[in-house]
């Protein structure tokens, strides 16, 4: 009878067990944030960039290092499907950044005679975080690709 | 010793795009960081990036602290004639610097 009661596992520990397995599958889907979810900071610097209109997530994309060793140089390539005629282009890239202490990176004015949307640099990251694209057609519309960049030493951490 | 580095190729033939390589050596100053007596060292970067081509612009790049140090861009152009492409850069000193390559064009 003794044994028979020590083998057995207490009741109280297999709910605790169930529940917390049960927790375990579920949070990813509470806790994960949707890839097209901006950074509440950034949404007026976006509206700003686009001239009010709130872009569709799309057309771009974004290409970034998934770990970047060092936030003081990372390599950044941002290419646009769409054609570069006088009847289409792309007038503008913007890059944004979610935990840089300037939010925007920079801004890129192309033009039909680029002939490809495509533009390559180097940024700043301090830390782990999310990078916007954003372009902006010669008909207004607007696009975005977003990207997360985990970063092991950030940039400009120093003063902070 | 060269302010900037330019890659362009050597011959384009008319109509084809080709990229167009920049670095510019600049220590792209952030007005975040501060020397070792704890003074903050003064915000420097450069905050105008544009390139002509035969005087036409074809390209331009406002550029805020986020961009690394020594900022370098590639980018392109479509070949219409042949002639110079010139590059031209602004910092916070209001120091403007410029670099021109010629480029042949290839019937």
């Amino acid at each position: 009878m003794i044994y028979a009661r020590c083998n057995r596992l207490p009741r109280r520990h297999v709910l605790i067990g169930i529940l917390g397995s049960l927790v375990a599958l579920l949070s990813p889907f509470f806790k994960v944030r949707p890839a097209y979810a901006l950074p509440e900071k950034l949404i007026p610097l976006i509206r700003e960039a686009t001239g009010g209109i709130q872009p569709k997530a799309g057309r771009v994309k974004l290409t970034l290092p998934a770990l970047a060793e060092s936030g003081h140089s990372v390599r950044l390539k941002v290419q646009v499907d769409s054609p570069m005629t006088q009847e289409a282009y792309v007038k503008q890239i913007h890059i944004f950044s979610e935990r840089n202490p300037r939010p925007v990176i920079a801004r890129f004015s192309l033009g039909p005679r680029a002939g490809r949307a495509e533009v390559n640099t180097r940024i700043r990251l301090a830390g782990t975080q999310q990078v916007v694209a954003v372009a902006v057609m010669n008909d207004g519309a607007a696009w975005l690709a977003t990207a997360e960049v985990v970063v092991t030493a950030a940039a400009c951490v120093e003063g902070n | 010793m060269a302010k900037a580095r330019i890659k362009i190729p050597k011959v384009v033939k008319r109509g084809d795009v080709f990229e167009v390589r920049l670095l510019i050596r600049h220590p792209m100053e952030t007005g975040f960081r501060y020397n070792n007596v704890g003074q903050k060292i003064p915000k420097n970067i450069v905050h105008t990036v544009l390139c002509r081509y035969n005087g036409e612009e074809v390209f331009r790049a406002e550029l805020f602290p986020g961009i690394a140090a020594n900022p370098y861009f590639s980018f392109f152009t479509t070949a219409e004639s042949s002639g110079e492409l010139e590059f031209v850069w602004t910092d916070d000193t209001e120091v403007t610097t410029s670099e021109r390559v010629a480029i042949t064009v290839s019937a």
